[in-house]
């Protein structure tokens, strides 16, 4: 990750230097080591406070809505770091017509998991002041104020990396990596079967206690690539939902339900929703539920593995499937 | 009484003149804004208080249907749990009304030209009388020829007349007619549009014979080395040569080349038709050709098959080639099938001396492996079938097991009857579980129900009475249509009594077992219905249009094209164009409705996240308006 990383920052200099883009998309470190931000870096000099670690977990796909059509007024271009999971991100909004592509160059990295500062807080250590990744690649030399100790990567996985979808890039202009790509990591449907073995009371007891910690910070949907409409139907006072979600005795499972259905079919299952929760409300096993269910009735599908594709949910075909597949398949 | 309501009135008849009156009465009286009927569903009287609340000055979308008949008290038993429901329903109306906005109906034009799918009986009656209301009018038609399955029949219920004599001048008259026009080894590719205003494209396949040049003198087909090729109009009883015309009395009388067996084709050598044809109509290069039309209405003819008879196995019928369907004996007894009207068994051509009927193979089968369904004509060809056997061969017997024997039509009963009492017919009320071979016999094992016996008949012949589906290739076309179907594959009429010739979809009609099982004098009736609805909307200049149709809010919408990738109708398009949204100047690219080709399904105000889409008449915010009632 360190060499990846070194490339990544040089690289990202050198476009800016000879101007192929004048903005660069990548992570800022803030007031801790771990705290690796979105941020827009305008000029070569403040390039120097780009990082890419393994705490650069966020994805910059969203921000290329707003900067694509901002570098484009300017006539310049952003560049844009996108992992390998971001990039499906990124296609799905090429795919809504919401990125201007002509004025993205896309810098593909290498990825080998991003890790969660939490989950190695949770294996004891206390005062942490750095962590520093291995000659093996497989471990994190921890440093603490009270002394160094070691944490294997695999156990500190932020959860969308446990279950990475692959290390290959959907998209890019340029790619600097050295990862092969094996292929997704771990079942990312488990923790669906397990919901769905459920009984109904159960799984409504499940959603009700981790919902009800929902403080609708709205982190989730600030986050999320596909919450990206220009006004959210939570916020359009006419639409007639805000007002509902709060009349409602248990607002909090209308606002993410609704999330849900809004991004069922155009989830990328980035994870960034769950990720950036500061409840800890496992948000990805809605979306994960409907991209299982989209596999089982329509087949497999990616979305954006590739841009310009059609949905099964939102593509009118002659031969679709009919509804009563439902119940043919044991649903009710 | 609910908020917004000032005037409310209990009238059994409502949609009576009286009951109209008072609603008219109210809307002058107390100044309404707005109409709530309870009663039964918008499909039946919707229009009814419609029309009555325009002639009462009130917009005509201003009035709503609580449906608590349907949706109510004809399916609850319980008075009192049904009584709050349809309080609950009217409470629904009710808050929906208050949102509803007047809506204006806008016009189309009606092209004056028709298109009917399939060139079977149904399809050709159709045509000529829509023709001869002076409308031109295209056929097209998947085989080589129209004529589709009466062609094949041989006699018909109850008269016995021969088929192709009573079908051919139907063939002819559609040929020679002027407002027809025959576009045979056709396919209907595409349609858009809307009623009066349909678009179609049409794939004319190749037949590697020039149509117009051919003289149908039927050389090449002698000449033709090929012969290989299974005879679909003899149920591929016999063979035929890669260049054929289907039959004697084919229309066009035309050949085709079969590209699958033709040696010129699939080897580049040959090429004796094109040398013996003195008309030079052979084309080996011909490529397919589209036909692109608008039409004002589209008649779905797209007819029947017999099932498969194969997934019947407990009657042989893939293993016994003296087991044939009632389709295939057709031929055989027809005089220009493969045995010359001579009825002998296909194993060994000899003639059979005992045959043995079944009915209801595939049919009112609710096993899962045939249909439901009573497939109508069976019992009616059957007692023909036996009928015309003992007739001309006295010395066969004919055994007839059945379900029911089912004849209702006029003179139906009678030719049963006759079948039974004066041709000595063996009817046997029971079922077959088995037929196989045992040395070179066939042996039927059945059951009859009325000596409570087991049978066992020896058989030289088999003949199974295979229900009818609708034609494959309904579906497809139905689908392209946006014609809705059941679950049989049968196109479902607009109502099942009062609108059995006209699909759900504006501007399709149905004419023949396209609908639902039918003999020959019900699907001529229907098609000359089907015709009558296709006249009436023609002759028609101007159609109002529906104004409940989507509308996009730009300043929502964020471009993304979920909406057009839901439409059937493709009634969404998009434009790149500078947005002010409160002040903030943007380009943008927004969602446009075509409100012409909007249907107002609604679908794309379902899938569009941001809620920019919204239908008229069905607003977001009046769906939300209707769900608060019933639930909060």
């Amino acid at each position: 990750m360190q060499r990846v990383s070194e490339r990544v920052i040089a690289r990202a200099r050198e476009l800016m230097r000879e101007g192929t883009v004048n903005k660069v998309a990548g992570w800022k470190a803030g007031e801790f080591f771990y705290d690796c931000a979105p941020y827009v870096f305008e000029s070569e000099e403040s390039l120097k406070d780009l990082v890419y670690d393994r705490f650069c977990a966020a994805n910059l796909s969203k921000y290329m809505i707003k900067n694509s059509v901002a570098a484009g007024a300017e006539g310049g271009k952003v560049l844009v770091l996108l992992k390998p999971c971001d990039t499906y991100s990124f296609n799905q909004l090429l795919t809504e017509h919401r990125i201007a592509r002509e004025n993205v160059y896309v810098l593909g990295v290498g990825c080998e998991g991003m890790c969660d500062i939490d989950r190695i807080r949770e294996k004891g250590f206390k005062g942490i002041t750095g962590v520093d990744e291995n000659a093996d690649g497989k471990t994190l030399t921890v440093h603490t104020l009270y002394g160094d100790g070691e944490v294997a990567i695999d156990d500190v996985l932020v959860n969308k990396c446990e279950f990475c979808k692959g290390k290959a890039h959907m998209i890019f202009d340029e790619l600097i990596s050295d990862n092969e790509d094996e292929g997704p990591r771990g079942d990312r449907f488990a923790g669906v079967r397990e919901l769905e073995a459920m009984s109904p009371a159960d799984r409504f007891a499940f959603w009700q206690s981790e919902l009800s910690k929902c403080i609708r910070c709205n982190a989730c949907r600030n986050a999320c690539p596909a919450c990206s409409c220009r006004k959210c139907v939570f916020d359009n006072d006419a639409s007639g939902i805000a007002s509902k979600a709060n009349t409602d005795s248990f607002e909090e499972k209308m606002f993410h339900i609704i999330r849900a259905f809004h991004v069922a079919g155009r989830c990328t299952d980035c994870g960034e929703c769950t990720r950036v929760c500061p409840q800890g409300i496992p948000l990805h096993l809605f979306n994960r539920k409907y991209i299982k269910d989209i596999n089982e009735f329509y087949g497999e599908y990616a979305a954006g593995a590739e841009a310009g594709q059609r949905g099964p949910l939102i593509n009118y075909t002659v031969d679709d499937i009919e509804p009563a597949a439902v119940s043919d398949k044991g649903g009710n | 009484m609910q908020p917004g309501v000032v005037f409310a009135q209990d009238y059994q008849y409502m949609c009576s003149e009286a009951g109209q009156n008072i609603i008219k009465d109210a809307i002058k009286t107390h100044g309404l804004t707005g109409v709530v009927v309870c009663s039964c569903s918008p499909r039946m009287h919707e229009a009814t208080f419609r029309k009555a609340a325009a002639q009462a000055g009130l917009n005509p979308f201003m009035v709503e249907i609580a449906n608590i008949r349907e949706h109510c008290s004809w399916i609850h038993k319980d008075k009192e749990e049904g009584t709050e429901k349809a309080c609950v329903l009217m409470r629904a109306a009710v808050a929906k009304v208050t949102l509803n906005a007047p809506l204006k109906a806008g016009e189309s034009k009606v092209v004056k030209r028709a298109l009917v799918i399939g060139g079977g009986i149904a399809g050709i009656q159709t045509a000529l009388d829509i023709a001869d209301a002076g409308f031109p009018v295209d056929i097209v038609e998947k085989n080589a020829t129209i004529g589709g399955r009466m062609a094949q029949l041989d006699k018909t219920f109850p008269t016995l007349d021969c088929s192709s004599c009573i079908l051919t001048p139907k063939m002819v008259e559609a040929k020679a007619n002027e407002n027809i026009r025959l576009i045979t080894y056709a396919e209907v590719e595409e349609v858009s549009g809307f009623v009066g205003s349909f678009k179609a494209k049409i794939r004319k396949k190749a037949r590697f014979v020039k149509e117009d040049v051919c003289t149908g003198c039927g050389v090449c087909m002698s000449k033709c080395p090929s012969k290989k090729g299974l005879n679909e109009f003899n149920m591929g009883l016999n063979n035929r040569s890669a260049i054929y015309i289907p039959f004697a009395q084919a229309i066009p009388n035309v050949a085709v080349i079969d590209k699958e067996q033709c040696i010129k084709l699939k080897t580049g050598k040959c090429g004796l038709c094109q040398k013996v044809c003195t008309a030079g109509a052979i084309d080996y290069t011909q490529q397919d050709e589209f036909i692109e039309e608008e039409y004002g209405a589209i008649v779905m003819a797209t007819g029947f098959r017999p099932i498969d008879a194969s997934k019947f196995d407990e009657y042989s019928y893939s293993t016994c080639k003296d087991v044939v369907t009632s389709l295939e004996l057709e031929r055989i007894m027809n005089a220009a099938g493969p045995t010359g009207g001579v009825l002998l068994r296909p194993s060994d051509g000899k003639h059979p001396h005992s045959i043995v009927f079944i009915q209801c193979v595939g049919s009112r089968d609710v096993s899962g492996r045939g249909k439901p369904y009573c497939s109508k004509i069976c019992c009616m060809y059957t007692a023909k079938h036996a009928m015309l056997i003992r007739d001309k061969y006295p010395d066969v017997e004919v055994h007839v097991f059945y379900i029911d024997v089912r004849t209702p039509g006029k003179n139906f009963d009678e030719f049963y009857r006759r079948a039974a009492e004066q041709y000595d017919v063996d009817y046997i009320k029971g079922q077959v579980g088995k037929v196989y071979e045992e040395n070179g016999q066939l042996v039927v094992r059945g059951v009859d129900l009325i000596s409570n016996e087991q049978i066992v008949l020896n058989a030289d012949m088999v003949v199974l009475a295979t229900a009818i589906e609708p034609d494959p290739t309904a579906r497809k076309v139905a689908n392209m249509l946006t014609a809705s179907i059941d679950t049989n594959d049968f196109i479902t009429e607009a109502h099942p009594k009062l609108r059995p010739v006209e699909s759900p979809t504006a501007g399709i009609f149905l004419s023949g077992v396209c609908q639902g099982p039918k003999d020959i004098p019900e699907t001529v009736s229907q098609a000359g219905a089907a015709a009558s609805k296709v006249i009436g909307l023609l002759a028609k200049d101007k159609l109002t249009t529906n104004p409940c149709v989507a509308h996009s809010d730009e300043l929502l919408c964020n471009g993304c094209s979920c909406c057009e990738k839901v439409c059937p109708y493709s009634a969404i398009s998009y434009e790149t164009k500078l947005i002010n949204d409160h002040g903030v100047k943007e380009t943008r690219r927004v969602a446009m409705v075509n409100e012409a080709l909007c249907q107002g399904c609604g679908a794309c105000t379902v899938v569009c996240p941001s809620g920019a889409m919204d239908l008229k008449g069905f607003s977001n915010k009046q769906i939300m308006a209707e769900v608060d009632a019933i639930c909060l």
